[in-house]
């Protein structure tokens, strides 16, 4: 290599660096994809808010749905309540995932905001949480007819992110779900 | 990232605030089960902190991650499956130490590439100077060679 | 009225800093002498005018002025004075300030202390100076202004300085490490000044050591009070993480000791000539990397401040034009055909190409095991973490290999050496190390065989040294004439390398025999750790300044006889509620004592408490300071005391840099 051109390299090498680094600006460290995704939901026998009978995981296979994770100490929740129940509204299945909370206090609430889930899982002890991945409430899960994840949204669900990141997908999944 | 989800962000950060220093005493039925329990701590980053293990952090996941270590570690689980056992719910972000498998491979290969690449190229350069300097010498007469040693010589006592 | 004052002398400064970017650089490609003198003027005047913005600020913050943004979010009326002070920095734009202002401290001193230094060549180095101030003062002025004001709802009181920062670390901690950081805009800048002038002799590397190694010694101070610091205050005793933002100042520390021995090396013999300007390149740019990596958000750490892609952007592109120059600048300029190689195989000189190898190799792990989690991010293969366990494994082997050179180093001569010589010189060393290594870690049960390791290595650094100060004592015919033999800068290498010596002892040790246990203790209970007897007496309630809090004092005995009475702290900080743990230490030369207090347990008084035995921790600390004396020392070498350049018939050759 003529020596005029070694000298290059330094450059070269700086400004793959800098090309890494404009595409990190637009990245987000800290967002963390499930590790479940495609995987099926973790089995599990708990106890459902409000009811005798216990639920399993069986009880989500059957229609695409979304399992939400939620709690009363997480004031997003509340901030998201309200578009959920507008979803459910549109029939959207909406499951509810009560996450290291009481059951006391979460009827109340369910009771003063409404309940827009067909039943609530109720994870005392945060072990469902943690063989899904939780890390914080609010989460959403997308989960298809036979019970596998698909998506996962870490935060509050609102208009936009629903039309843009979960509806898409949930249309799919119904129409392949309706076809079969 | 608009203003208000940057600035929930930092509530959320700001709760989160290091040095609250949760320390929980967890009994060990075995003092070498509770050594593993401290390396095991410092291999597993915190899902949802700034960057911390969860033997630093008190965010409620690191407690709850701590007593499962815990529970795994008193059901005689080996380090291997527990590691596994997170990374299968949480992914590779979770483990500190990059896997010798995929992508991951190149870091563990980097240094001594980098090593055995920096004194290869040193090597070569040098030998090719050197190289190139007596070539340049062997071309001159024998009283230009002896002329440019002392010149040379007188130079290298100056400096 | 005086944050406008301040607003106002920034955006002087910030023209000010525009034209020595570009007048003197003008008058030295012209050969104008009148435009090249402005250059010390301006500098002088840019650091005014900088001085007073800053001032400006700080009493914005010691008058709890909270019609300033900055004060309103980061000060309180109920911080103690020195906190207030100190919080000017303990934020984004405050700590920009901080940076420019050191930068502009630098750009003086380099004007007002280089009286040897042709006017050429002066007024290439201050304009770059000036040309790296543009960019900080235009990112401050532009994005990050210090002195946006909250009118008209000016608010009652401050949201309080994070507790965490509430501490003497952050008064001496950033100013140490910017002036590290900026300190390496010297070096760089004499750098370009070569390039640009077109004439790469050495002497812009005798030029440039005495600032470079004033540079580096006190970014090792800044270092090592961030490692303390997170000691004493973060409560888990940890004391170095492999953080992000950690990295980001290790980083060019490590390019900086590269830079140092290498310019040792162009200084004295006239070689690596280019080589050096690319270190040189190569540190200041990680200097100002680390600063785009720890404001852009990036990557995540506990230490970044509250990260803005905005920000991140104007930082890069900073980043770029000032890089993507300098090494274009290299790439054209630097001479394309090298000095001849006047040096053996065995020398001084290969050493230090080992030397520069390994610091480089170990720059490059660093700055890819940081990055790495972003490429793999930004090439769409997932989310991956990099941490202590890699970096542990990666780093120790590649200061290992380097500790051998070392000890060859100082006995070795320039240009040609016997490896025969070095047997004979150093055999006795050798051996005795190898002595210390097999029976120093036995005083210490378990044997560890990496203990054993880090004391022969350390020990044939010291021996090593010791043995070539008692022959330069011994063969100088009188004790006076053999004290002169050891010059400041002989001194400055001989307390930097023992510094380092010491560093790697500590680390390892440290590393391999810390002791600790979370225990439950109740008021009454003894408990045992590595032969200490740790008694909890009592618990009290304390009243701070700005805080309540419970204190819990513990007395630790050893063999029946009291040693330290600690009293750790649970904090409970007034303004803004936030607890804090506050660790208590006993500190000792071969062994610190730590306890924190985690939380109540159950209503009976009991308290969980972390106990940790820490052998030889303090020597990492004292090693760092020994490196930053002997860097300091080095410079009062009289090779570097002004000569004034030459004034009547050499003002010709002034112009033209002789």
């Amino acid at each position: 290599m003529a020596p005029r051109l070694k000298l290059f390299l330094p450059l070269i090498l700086f400004a793959m660096l800098a090309i890494t680094l404009f595409r990190g600006l637009s990245l987000d460290p800290s967002e963390m994809p499930s590790a479940l995704i495609d995987r099926p939901f973790p089995a599990f026998n708990l106890t459902g808010l409000g009811q005798s009978r216990p639920l399993s995981q069986a009880d989500l296979e059957g229609q695409v749905s979304l399992v939400n994770v939620w709690a009363t100490w997480c004031v997003a929740c509340r901030v998201e309540h309200p578009y959920l129940n507008q979803l459910s509204q549109q029939g959207v299945p909406l499951f509810g995932l009560n996450y290291k909370d009481n059951d006391a206090d979460a009827q109340r609430w369910l009771d003063e905001l409404g309940n827009p889930y067909r039943f609530n899982i109720a994870d005392r002890d945060g072990t469902l949480g943690l063989d899904l991945g939780v890390y914080g409430a609010p989460e959403t899960y997308l989960v298809d007819a036979t019970g596998v994840i698909r998506y996962r949204h870490v935060g509050v669900v609102d208009e936009g992110v629903w039309s843009a990141l979960l509806e898409p997908l949930y249309q799919t999944l119904t129409e392949e779900n309706d076809t079969q | 990232m608009n203003r208000t989800s940057l600035l929930l962000v930092i509530a959320v950060a700001m709760f989160a605030a290091p040095a609250l220093a949760l320390i929980e005493t967890y009994d060990f039925s075995d003092p070498e089960l509770e050594v593993r329990y401290q390396s095991l701590t410092q291999e597993l980053r915190c899902p949802k902190c700034q960057n911390q293990n969860i033997a630093d952090s008190n965010a409620p996941i690191s407690q709850d991650l701590r007593k499962l270590l815990h529970q795994q570690l008193e059901a005689g689980e080996s380090d291997d499956e527990i590691l596994d056992h997170m990374v299968a719910r949480y992914g590779e972000f979770v483990r500190y130490r990059p896997s010798f498998g995929g992508v991951s491979i190149i870091l563990w290969l980097a240094p001594a590439l980098l090593l055995l690449a920096a004194f290869g190229v040193l090597l070569l350069t040098l030998r090719s100077k050197s190289r190139a300097t007596t070539a340049g010498v062997a071309s001159l007469s024998a009283e230009e060679q002896a002329r440019l040693a002392s010149l040379l010589n007188k130079v290298g006592q100056d400096s | 009225m005086m944050p406008e004052i301040g607003h106002f002398a920034l955006i002087i400064a910030f023209c000010l800093t525009l034209m020595l970017a570009t007048v003197p650089a003008w008058g030295a490609w012209r050969g104008n002498a009148v435009a090249m003198s402005l250059a010390p003027t301006l500098a002088i005047g840019i650091f005014v005018f900088v001085g007073i913005s800053f001032g400006c600020l700080a009493s914005a913050f010691l008058q709890d002025d909270f019609s300033v943004a900055l004060v309103a979010a980061h000060s309180n009326s109920l911080l103690p004075p020195i906190y207030k002070f100190a919080a000017v920095w303990g934020n984004h734009e405050g700590s920009l300030m901080l940076w420019a202002l050191i930068l502009a401290l630098w750009t003086a001193a380099v004007a007002l202390f280089s009286p040897q230094l042709p006017l050429l060549v002066l007024s290439r180095v201050l304009s770059v100076m000036g040309a790296i101030g543009v960019g900080f003062l235009s990112f401050s002025l532009v994005t990050s202004n210090p002195f946006a004001r909250l009118l008209p709802g000016i608010p009652d009181d401050g949201g309080d300085l994070n507790p965490l920062l509430q501490d003497p670390g952050l008064i001496i901690h950033p100013p140490l490490l910017y002036m590290g950081y900026v300190g390496f805009s010297v070096a760089f800048a004499f750098a370009i000044a070569a390039l640009l002038g077109g004439r790469l002799d050495a002497s812009w590397a005798r030029w440039s050591r005495p600032w470079t190694n004033i540079a580096w010694g006190f970014l090792s101070l800044g270092i090592m009070l961030g490692s303390w610091w997170a000691y004493y205050e973060l409560g888990w005793g940890g004391w170095w993480f492999w953080d992000p933002v950690e990295n980001a100042s290790f980083m060019p520390w490590l390019a900086g000791t590269a830079l140092i021995h290498s310019l040792a090396a162009t200084d004295k013999r006239g070689l690596f000539k280019s080589w050096t300007v690319l270190l040189a390149i190569f540190a200041f740019s990680l200097s100002l990397l680390g600063t785009f990596l720890v404001r852009s958000g990036v990557l995540t750490s506990v230490h970044a401040f509250a990260t803005d892609p905005a920000r991140g952007m104007f930082i890069l592109v900073f980043l770029a034009l000032v890089v993507g120059g300098s090494l274009t600048l290299y790439a054209v300029r630097a001479p394309a055909v090298s000095s001849r190689v006047t040096f053996a195989w065995v020398s001084r000189e290969s050493l230090l190409l080992c030397n520069n190898v390994v610091f480089l190799v170990a720059t490059l792990t660093v700055l890819f095991g940081t990055l790495f989690p972003l490429i793999v991010d930004g090439l769409g293969m997932g989310k991956v973490s990099v941490g202590p366990p890699y970096f542990n494994a990666v780093f120790v082997p590649l200061m290992v290999l380097l500790v051998p050179f070392m000890g060859i180093g100082p006995v070795s001569r320039w240009k040609g050496d016997d490896v025969a010589r070095w047997r004979k010189e150093l055999m006795l060393p050798a051996v005795v190390a190898i002595v210390c290594g097999f029976t120093f870690p036995l005083l210490h049960a378990p044997y560890n065989i990496w203990v054993a390791l880090a004391v022969l290595l350390s020990s044939w650094l010291v021996l090593g040294l010791a043995q070539d100060v008692w022959r330069r004592l011994r063969n100088a015919s009188s004790p006076a004439r053999g004290l002169r033999r050891l010059t400041p800068g002989y001194c400055g290498m001989l307390i930097a390398h023992l510094g380092f010596a010491a560093c790697v002892t500590g680390v390892v040790a440290t590393s391999q025999y810390s002791v600790e246990r979370d225990l439950r203790m109740s008021p009454g209970d003894t408990q045992e750790l590595a032969g200490y007897e740790f008694r909890f007496v009592e618990v009290t309630q304390v009243r701070g300044p700005n805080f309540i809090a419970d204190e819990a004092r513990l007395e630790v005995s050893r063999d029946n006889v009291i040693v330290a009475s600690m009293l750790p702290q649970k904090r409970r900080y007034l303004a803004t509620g936030s607890m804090m743990t506050e660790a208590a230490i006993d500190p000792g030369l071969f062994r610190d004592l730590y306890v924190a207090m985690g939380e109540p347990i159950g209503s009976d008084g009991a308290w969980a408490m972390r106990l940790h035995y820490k052998p030889l921790v303090r020597w990492m600390w004292l090693g760092a300071i020994f490196m930053a004396v002997g860097a300091f020392t080095s410079v009062l070498d009289k090779r570097y005391r002004t000569q004034r350049a030459p004034v009547a018939a050499g003002n010709e050759a002034a112009l033209h840099g002789a």
